[in-house]
């Protein structure tokens, strides 16, 4: 028995290990993953098997051959990342091999490459999206449309995303009351239920919301980073809303869409790469709010939720240099 | 170790200017053995350029029309056959792209080569091969005066290049440039 | 110093890429494929050799205070050089390189060759020097380029191995440049950290 234990960030003080907080994360993206089987069917379901058994043992390899220290596999933080990562995939056929890529790139590069969990600085299955995004933009960009419940084939016609919608329509020059009203542009309902072109785990805003509230309850996040980056979002849209409708989304389009949700709740409240203190996660959620919308509006990609959380990952160091959280005795 | 010349105001100088003297003097002589092949090496880039746009042709005949060069074409009999019109758009998704387009007297398209390009690799910088003759989205051959050359989301016939819908559009929209300078040329 | 020991130094003990991480600017944007990284090697070893040389015979003459003025002059001579007949007799490769040759000029390797070694020894260990680093130069470009070319493209010396299918693209973007640098450096100190464990 070592006399003293070192270990990485976050120094949580509590009876929550972190194998406790992992899984709790994980039985709160259940109903994520439930929807994205529902509207998707067999594609979604191979998908997060093929991530999850990926990242997972990607992990056991690196840690037993590598690495050469007894598993950390049980912690439950590969499935994490693993079925984010398939979460922010298209449910399509040609994703299911592509994915195992990505997990890869997420527990090799994102995690272990750094020394393994608490030590990464940046979200690992955001690591791996991007990674894809860039290396696979075909396939990433290529998303199925919802039709009938629990489809079990795998070829799927395919769409595109609202907010692929509006991008193009407005690079095109069109007025954007009349993309909204054209057929392409779902309904604010279906939106709100996740029937929209999408990645398999962001379409769904209720079923985000519901592992949110989950995660709230079990102190497993705060509200500081999903409240504030969302606000950032609504407002900052809202004023170039106001400004020029023609333009620029209405906020509630712009939360509703994309990754926002799913990228506030679950991904930028990952504790190893979010800042200590709650000024330091207002903070935090300020500043990717704010990048969000600049990328989604001015940026080549119509969504930039996981470039906006990976940027301010690279800040989080530094906001956590300034902003401390306070000590007890004080 | 041999001996080192001191810092002196005259030996810095001395030195300093012997090495630049020296070095410009060789760079002369590179300059000089190298300026031809230099000047043939382009020309024969632009040549290849209009030889793989148009007809056979025996000689050309350049010049400048709405800011575009034109490369006329004639044959043996002194007849014009084609014209090969290099044509750019400001609106690639890196920037300008850069294509000569060579047409027949007809107006069809016989073939385009992309001279300048800073399109991301394996997406719009497939545009090289992408609108060729056996390209998925072959414009060659097509009379751009007859059907309308635009991609496939703007109502045109051109299907476009998978998840490079930006450089498809800037493609076209150089042809459609192209193609009013050739007009031009074709009517003087 | 012996023969062997400079050339030992070149390829791999003293290698510019993976152990002196100098130069990094032509081994990250010029790698993009293998036959990039290898032109762009050979013409650093061109440049390395024959600025080696002229420093080592000059550097009696050359006074301390300038030397630095000095070594750059030669130096770009050089470059010119191999910027012009790369011009005028390999107008296909110029295309793709020819942005990053007059960059030879600002290459640490080059200058530090000259400041480190050509400057103390004689001209034959100083070609010697020229001549290897470069090549230890070369094979790390090499390597570097071919691997983002096989992970990028999926082919190897401009050879396709698969078929219609992309690569994966990011290892031909400037990202990849950085991800697949950081990860060949790591394995070529693995191996060079258990060689010397070893021994």
């Amino acid at each position: 028995m070592k006399p003293l234990s070192i270990s990485g960030s976050p120094h949580v003080h509590s009876d929550e290990s972190t194998k406790k907080i992992m899984w709790r994360v994980n039985l709160a993206l259940v109903p994520m993953l439930l929807v994205g089987i529902a509207y998707f069917g067999l594609n979604a379901l191979l998908i997060s098997l093929v991530s999850v058994a990926c990242c997972c043992l990607f992990q056991w390899l690196i840690e037993k051959f590598i690495m050469k220290v007894p598993t950390t596999l049980w912690d439950g933080s590969a499935i994490v990342t693993g079925l984010l990562l398939a979460f922010n995939v298209p449910a399509t056929a040609s994703m299911i091999w592509i994915v195992a890529i990505g997990a890869l790139v997420a527990i090799g590069i994102g995690k272990m490459s750094f020394g393994g969990l608490g030590k990464n600085p940046f979200n690992p299955a955001l690591v791996g999206r991007v990674f894809l995004l860039i290396s696979f933009p075909v396939q990433m960009t290529t998303w199925p449309t919802v039709g009938k419940w629990f489809p079990m084939s795998l070829d799927t016609t395919t769409g595109a995303t609202p907010l692929g919608v509006i991008k193009e329509g407005l690079m095109n020059g069109q007025k954007l009351s009349d993309i909204m009203a054209s057929n392409d542009m779902p309904s604010l309902l279906n939106i709100f239920l996740g029937h929209i072109g999408g990645s398999f785990g962001e379409v769904c805003a209720l079923a985000i919301i519901i592992g949110a509230i989950y995660l709230l309850c079990r102190k497993v996040i705060t509200w500081h980073i999903p409240v504030s980056f969302i606000l950032t979002a609504a407002i900052f849209s809202g004023i170039l809303w106001l400004v020029n409708p023609e333009k620029f989304v209405d906020p509630l389009t712009t939360i509703l869409t994309g990754g926002l949700l799913l990228g506030a709740c679950f991904m930028a409240t990952d504790m190893v790469t979010s800042p200590m203190s709650k000024w330091g996660q207002l903070l935090f959620g300020f500043g990717c709010g704010l990048l969000t919308i600049i990328i989604r509006n001015w940026g080549a990609y119509p969504e930039g939720v996981s470039f906006a959380i990976l940027l301010m990952n690279a800040v989080t160091p530094l906001i956590n240099r300034y902003i401390k959280p306070k000590r007890f005795a004080k | 170790m041999a001996k080192k010349a001191k810092s002196s105001l005259l030996n810095m100088f001395l030195s300093l200017t012997v090495i630049a003297v020296v070095a410009a003097g060789l760079l002369a002589l590179v300059k000089v053995v190298t300026e031809e092949p230099i000047e043939n090496a382009q020309k024969a880039k632009t040549e290849e350029a209009i030889k793989a746009v148009l007809p056979e042709f025996a000689k050309t005949d350049t010049l400048t029309v709405n800011g575009y060069m034109c490369h006329k074409a004639f044959n043996d009999a002194g007849e014009l056959v084609g014209v090969a019109v290099e044509s750019f758009s400001d609106k690639g998704f890196g920037g300008r792209l850069k294509v000569m387009y060579g047409f027949d007297m007809a107006g069809t398209i016989v073939g385009y080569s992309i001279l300048e390009t800073a399109e991301t690799p394996g997406l719009g910088a497939k545009a090289d091969t992408w609108f060729q003759n056996g390209g998925k989205g072959c414009v060659v051959g097509k009379n751009p005066g007859e059907s309308k050359l635009t991609v496939k989301k703007d109502g045109g016939e051109v299907d476009a290049i998978s998840g490079s819908t930006i450089t498809s559009r800037a493609f076209c929209g150089a042809l459609d440039e192209a193609y009013k300078a050739y007009k031009v040329v074709v009517e003087q | 110093m012996k023969a062997k020991d400079i050339i030992k130094n070149g390829l791999i003990k003293e290698n510019p890429t993976w152990v002196l991480v100098l130069g990094m600017c032509p081994t990250l944007a010029t790698t993009t494929s293998a036959v990039n990284g290898m032109s762009m090697g050979l013409a650093t070893t061109f440049v390395l050799l024959m600025s080696n040389i002229v420093i080592s015979l000059l550097k009696s003459v050359i006074p301390d205070k300038v030397r630095i003025p000095a070594f750059i002059v030669v130096i770009a001579t050089f470059v010119t050089i191999v910027q012009l007949v790369m011009q005028g007799f390999l107008p296909a490769l110029y295309e793709t390189l020819g942005l990053f040759i007059p960059l030879i000029v600002v290459n640490c390797i080059v200058l530090g060759r000259a400041e480190a070694f050509a400057s103390k020894n004689n001209i034959w260990h100083s070609a010697l020097d020229g001549l290897f680093m470069g090549l230890g130069f070369t094979w790390a470009l090499t390597l570097v380029g071919m691997v983002r070319e096989i992970l990028g493209t999926g082919s190897v010396f401009g050879w396709k191995f698969i078929g219609e299918a992309d690569g994966m693209l990011l290892f031909i973007l400037p990202p990849g440049g950085f991800i697949c640098l950081g990860l060949l450096m790591a394995l070529v100190r693995y191996i060079q950290n258990k060689k010397t464990s070893k021994a």
